[in-house]
């Protein structure tokens, strides 16, 4: 199988069972995305696959066949931060930082989308990810942050 | 642990027939977390994420076929108009991340009475399109679920298409509760009104070991409206109708007796969501009337 992972081609023999997050982390040393749960809940290994944000616990590896993945480690441009990782830093968007990757790769995948972005919005599609430290607060603002970057002219 | 990935339909089909203990894996959303926590351990996987014949849908003489690979996130995105009561079902299901993996034709397979795109098929009076490499066959919905996890489905046979009229009046979703991967606490009712039929279709979620069809609380309604000729008129429905339809909706359901006070919880809410959806379908009727 091959897929694309960052804009890099890769192809490999995998077990047909392995999970994609495991296919990222162990075949590639691509490590920022993060595993929380065995329960589908936590987010943490939101990566977008195709454009959108799936979690790779919950895609094998051989489901990836052709595809186009994007993990954290694809966002900086050489080595400039990307606006959503930017905003995380300076509206103090984390704490521990487990969560972040998934979080930032969410927020991401909807302003993507291209929808509407308000508060209400972004804490709606960010129901599929859990952060234990930050009450959400920030991260919603970084993100909002981010996104008026992200959609101004001038950054276009 | 094999896993096959065949690239057709009729591949899919010739796997089933060989290796029919094989389970189907779509999205994963509910069989991937029953895989990663040990719940399931299937000898074979038959992946049919990669069939572009179960990916699409499309509208022919009046109904919808969508095929059991469409997403949640395509369903909101294309069929909002054809299919009103299934998009709002849909937006309420899981995170993005859930949406854009799974699929209409998974929400049956698994046949949780929970699932939330169930009610709205059943009101919206759908059919499961169902093969195996030898025929295929349509059975209404509602003769598709036998208890969680079971479904009419046959040895060899796979969920090809979902088969649904397009809405020709106002439909309503609502559920009490929230659902995530380990808990399940809602009950759900969808509404939809058919004036072309002068019926009006009903669909109760969590409520019975099975999504079902209120036809009772269907058949009094459909009564109270044609006898007073409020489709043509358009007059509100009298109060008393209903209450007594959110009586007979709750009275069809067969909660099951799980934790104490559970049962008459859930049919309170069931009264509650089937007054408050007949409410508002029939005001939507009134002012496109
Ligand atoms: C965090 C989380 C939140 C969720 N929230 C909701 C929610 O709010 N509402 C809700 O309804 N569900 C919810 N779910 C459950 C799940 O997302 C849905 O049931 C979904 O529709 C399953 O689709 P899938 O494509 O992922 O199915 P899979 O997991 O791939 O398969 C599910 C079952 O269907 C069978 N199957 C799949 N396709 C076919 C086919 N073509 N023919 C025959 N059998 C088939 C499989 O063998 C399996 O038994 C949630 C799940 C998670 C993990
Ligand atoms: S690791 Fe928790 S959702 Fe994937
Ligand atoms: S910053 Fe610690 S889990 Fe979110």
């Amino acid at each position: 199988m091959s897929l694309e992972v960052n804009g890099v081609e890769h192809s490999a023999e995998v077990e047909p069972r392995q999970l994609l997050v495991y296919f990222l982390r162990e075949n590639l040393a691509l490590t920022g995305t993060n595993v929380g749960c065995d329960t589908t809940s936590c987010g943490a290994c939101t990566v977008l696959m195709d454009g959108r944000s799936v979690k790779s616990c919950t895609v094998l590896t051989v489901q990836a066949d052709g595809a186009e993945v994007q993990t954290i480690e694809g966002l900086a441009d050489d080595g400039k931060m990307h606006p959503l990782q930017d905003a995380f830093h300076t509206e103090h968007g984390l704490q521990c930082g487990y969560c972040t990757p998934g979080m930032i790769m969410a927020a991401l995948g909807l302003i993507q989308e291209g929808g509407d972005l308000t508060e209400k919005d972004i804490r709606l599609g960010l129901e599929g990810n859990l952060c234990r430290c930050t009450g959400y607060h920030n991260i919603v603002k970084a993100i909002q942050s981010a996104a008026d970057e992200m959609r101004s002219p001038a950054s276009a | 642990m094999d896993i096959y990935r065949p690239a057709s339909w009729s591949e899919a089909l010739e796997v089933k027939r060989g290796a029919p203990e094989s389970v189907p894996l779509a999205g994963g959303t509910d069989l991937m977390v029953d895989l990663n926590f040990g719940r399931a351990r299937p000898q074979a996987l038959l992946d049919l994420t990669r069939l572009a014949e179960l990916a699409g849908w499309d509208r022919d003489n009046g109904r919808v076929r969508i095929g059991a690979g469409v997403t949640f996130t395509t369903l909101i995105a294309e069929l909002a108009p054809e299919l009103p009561g299934l998009a709002i079902a849909s937006r309420t299901v899981g995170s993005p991340q859930i949406r854009n993996r799974a699929t209409l034709g998974g929400n049956l397979g698994t046949a949780s009475p929970a699932g939330d795109a169930l009610p709205p098929l059943l009101a919206a009076g759908a059919e499961v399109e169902v093969a195996s490499a030898a025929r295929s066959r349509r059975i209404p919905l509602e003769d598709f679920f036998i208890a969680p996890k079971v479904t009419a489905l046959e040895g060899g046979e796979l969920i090809a298409a979902i088969v649904v009229p397009v809405a020709d009046g106002p439909q309503q979703y609502s559920k009490i509760g929230t659902r995530n991967a380990m808990v399940i606490a809602t009950v759900s009712f969808a509404l939809a009104l058919h004036p072309g039929r002068r019926r009006v279709g009903t669909g109760i979620g969590s409520a019975a070991p099975r999504p079902l069809r209120a036809t009772e609380a269907e058949d009094f309604i459909g009564g109270v409206l044609a006898e007073h000729d409020l489709w043509s008129s358009g007059a509100p429905i009298p109060e008393p109708a209903s209450a007594r339809f959110g009586e007979l909706v709750a009275a069809a359901a067969q909660p099951i007796d799980d934790v104490r006070g559970t049962v008459a919880y859930r049919r309170h809410a069931l009264a509650v969501l089937a007054r408050r959806t007949l409410a508002w379908a029939w005001s939507d009727y009134r002012s496109a009337a």
